[in-house]
């Protein structure tokens, strides 16, 4: 439309520039992420993972056996090949700690006390020695591996670290934190939507305000009269705990899709002789599928990314911790500085509601319209 | 019994007894309390239709009551007794709490946060909302835009703890930095002041696809005539969005700031997650973890003062829902 007026050419550039720019500045740090985690602990600190498919330089020392010294005229003579069999380019080389790159493969360096070192790029080195060679010479040089990608840290995540635990762990908090809140809403909001009661109104103020409290009231009182009445620190106590606080959004998505349902349907059936449950299980309930799915998808996602009910009312310990105190409590204090394991870890974490994500789209974008704009 | 098999457990007694429950109130309400067949059979449907209403109710509102209305109360109550819940000491928590030094930093970040990361989320949505209006990958880009909020708050600390790094080897802010020429890499997370800022800068990235949904969805609402006319009138494009289209979507976008605020007073966890409160970074959610376990009567009163800064929306919610009804 705001081509109309023929004002297109440069805005129009202009607009897609700006797009492209801010979907790439939005998506950098997720894929940075992601590539970390193929990376090991070595590669990810010697270069950034911008640089990840190129080839990366890396110092490395190698000690020369001194017992395979041969006298060759005047000298004592190692010659070897420092990758020893393997594969590999020498960049840099050097004979002494302070300059460990100081010369060019085929040059010869000479060393203190006339000792002279040559290393090819191939690996192979000569060392001369005019006194007996007792103690293994050492030879520093850079080489260049090629770009490399592995599994490494997710398998080290998974099998030994515990993620596993709390992967299933999740899970077990979500499922059912996700299905119950569903079905005690849905007959609510048919209450609050379709039939005719006093005090209708003030019920539905009361869920549009109950909305907004904020989580934090909630966790001091329920965790006491939790303890008191022996459920604890439990994964009953966090379903019971996530029901509570995904109810109002529940009743208030699926009462604003239900009233929106023709309400012939709904009168026809009643005058056929259908009561309200019948009226509630055979036709609203699936009528309404799409704002159920719409509060199944947030309900998931805010169940699983949740961190403060979850430390809160679930104990504090291995067995027990969600993904995500296991890597706000654990990994970030123990594995601060292992940042391949921490990409992997997270990557895990974020795996599941992406996938929930793309392939729900849709139900979601409904959820949140139905849920803000009227 | 491992936790899954008692989630299985859960899910079908839950279901089942939920189920269960409203099967069979509906049927003793029908066929033995009030049966439609007795000497007044009208008389008794009128009655069950009374009652029914709160069988189909009773659930939701228990657990409404017990979950979210009695903490208030039971919030408020503990937080005048001290640490230990056995002492009333009034509003002692609230007097040793506003002169606490802590308490006040953050307050004042709290007000930072509120103030800009609705604000700049909802601008950022808002614009991309518009450019990607009538672009062929508009959905795309969009699609790419709204992904991190299927993402948690602990999953994008940690995605920008990468970007963050005090090293020029992983962090792409000291990259950047190096590449222009600096000499040490900084850790901008221990800069005092502007931390808060890369902090915010985590939430308005998780928030900026909720806006753009939300608001994209208003400007396709507007009715096209409108923005003819202007065009027709000689309006050029900038003129059209911030005259036309945007006083039109205007109730939208109060609902989206007032939505991200709520949210803003909610999140503790990036703070958590990247500083732990440290170098200045703290806000009140993040302040009320550090005593919970240790003082509940302290975090109780900080539950309490981020309830009375919510209560200006919850009134507004509530009339504008009213209003709504009418």
């Amino acid at each position: 439309m705001d081509n109309i007026a023929g004002t297109k050419s440069s805005l129009t550039w202009a607009v897609q520039i700006s797009v492209v720019l801010l979907v790439v500045l939005w998506l950098i740090p997720t894929v940075g992420l992601l590539v970390s985690s193929f990376r090991d602990r070595d590669q990810i600190s010697a270069s950034g993972w911008w640089l990840s498919p190129f080839a990366v330089e890396q110092n490395f020392q190698a000690s020369i056996p001194a017992e395979e010294a041969r006298k060759d005229g005047e000298f004592f003579v190692i010659e070897g090949n420092i990758f020893a069999g393997g594969e590999g380019e020498v960049i840099r080389f050097g004979g002494a700690r302070s300059a460990p790159t100081a010369y060019a493969p085929g040059e010869t360096a000479d060393l203190r006390r006339d000792r002279t070192l040559v290393v090819q790029a191939n690996g192979d080195f000569v060392y001369k020695n005019p006194q007996e060679i007792k103690r293994d010479p050492n030879i520093y040089y850079s080489s260049s591996t090629p770009p490399e990608f592995s599994l490494g840290n997710y398998r080290t995540i998974l099998f030994s670290n515990g993620m596993d635990v709390a992967f299933i762990n999740t899970f077990t908090v979500t499922i059912p934190a996700t299905i119950i809140p569903i079905l005690i809403a849905a007959f609510a909001a048919y209450a609050l939507a379709w039939m005719d009661f006093k005090g209708r109104g003030f019920l539905i103020a009361m869920v549009v305000g109950l909305l907004v409290v904020p989580l934090q009231l909630a966790l001091v009182p329920l965790l006491q009269l939790h303890n008191k009445v022996g459920i604890g620190q439990s994964f009953l106590g966090i379903w019971l705990a996530h029901t509570g606080f995904g109810l109002p959004l529940a009743i208030y998505l699926l009462r604003n899709y239900m009233v929106g349902l023709p309400r012939d349907i709904i009168e026809s059936a009643k005058v056929d002789g259908a009561t309200d449950f019948q009226v509630f299980t055979k036709i609203v309930l699936p009528l309404s599928f799409p704002a159920l799915a719409s509060f199944a998808i947030f309900q998931f996602l805010w169940v699983w990314n949740d961190l403060l009910v979850a430390k809160v009312f679930l104990p504090s310990n291995s067995e027990s911790w969600v993904m995500t105190v296991k890597i706000a409590d654990d990994l970030l204090g123990s594995r601060g500085g292992d940042w391949g394991i921490l990409a992997g870890a997270a990557f895990i974490s974020i795996a599941v509601p992406l996938a929930v994500f793309f392939t729900m789209q849709r139900y979601l974008v409904r959820g949140l319209l139905a849920g803000s704009v009227k | 019994m491992s936790p899954l098999v008692q989630g299985l457990l859960t899910i079908f007694i839950g279901v089942g007894g939920c189920v269960g429950y409203f099967f069979l109130s509906n049927l003793i309400l029908d066929k033995v309390i009030f049966p439609a067949r007795a000497e007044n059979p009208g008389l008794n449907i009128n009655r069950a239709n009374l009652v029914r209403p709160w069988l189909f109710l009773f659930p939701a509102m228990a657990a409404l009551g017990l979950y979210l209305v009695y903490p208030v109360v039971g919030s408020f109550w503990r937080s005048l007794y001290n640490r230990s819940g056995d002492e009333f000491i009034g509003f002692g928590n609230y007097a040793t709490m506003f002169s606490d030094d802590g308490f006040q930093v953050a307050l004042f970040n709290n007000f930072l946060w509120v103030l800009i990361v609705p604000a700049s989320a909802t601008f950022l949505g808002l614009l991309v909302a518009q450019l990607t209006d009538r672009l062929k990958w508009g959905n795309i880009a969009k699609s790419l835009i709204f992904m991190p909020m299927a993402i948690s708050f602990v999953g994008a600390s940690l995605i920008w703890k990468f970007v963050y790094a005090n090293n020029a080897d992983i962090g792409l802010i000291n990259a950047l930095r190096d590449f222009f020429g600096a000499e040490e890499p900084l850790d901008v997370l221990q800069v005092r002041f502007w931390n808060n800022f890369f902090l915010m800068f985590i939430l308005i990235w998780i928030q900026t696809g909720f806006a753009m949904v939300i608001l994209s969805a208003a400007l396709r609402g507007i009715p096209e005539e409108t923005v003819e006319a202007a065009i027709i009138d000689g309006a050029n494009p900038f003129q059209v969005f911030f005259k036309i289209k945007v006083p039109q979507i205007m109730g939208t976008i109060v609902v989206v700031w007032t939505t991200i605020t709520i949210l803003v007073l909610k999140v503790f966890d990036i703070v958590y997650t990247m500083t732990g409160g440290n170098f200045g970074t703290e806000i009140l959610p993040s302040y009320m973890m550090s005593y919970m376990f240790r003082d509940d009567g302290r975090a109780t009163a900080v539950a309490f003062v981020i309830m009375i800064i919510v209560l200006p929306v919850m009134i507004w919610n509530i009339r504008q829902a009213r209003a709504e009804m009418r």
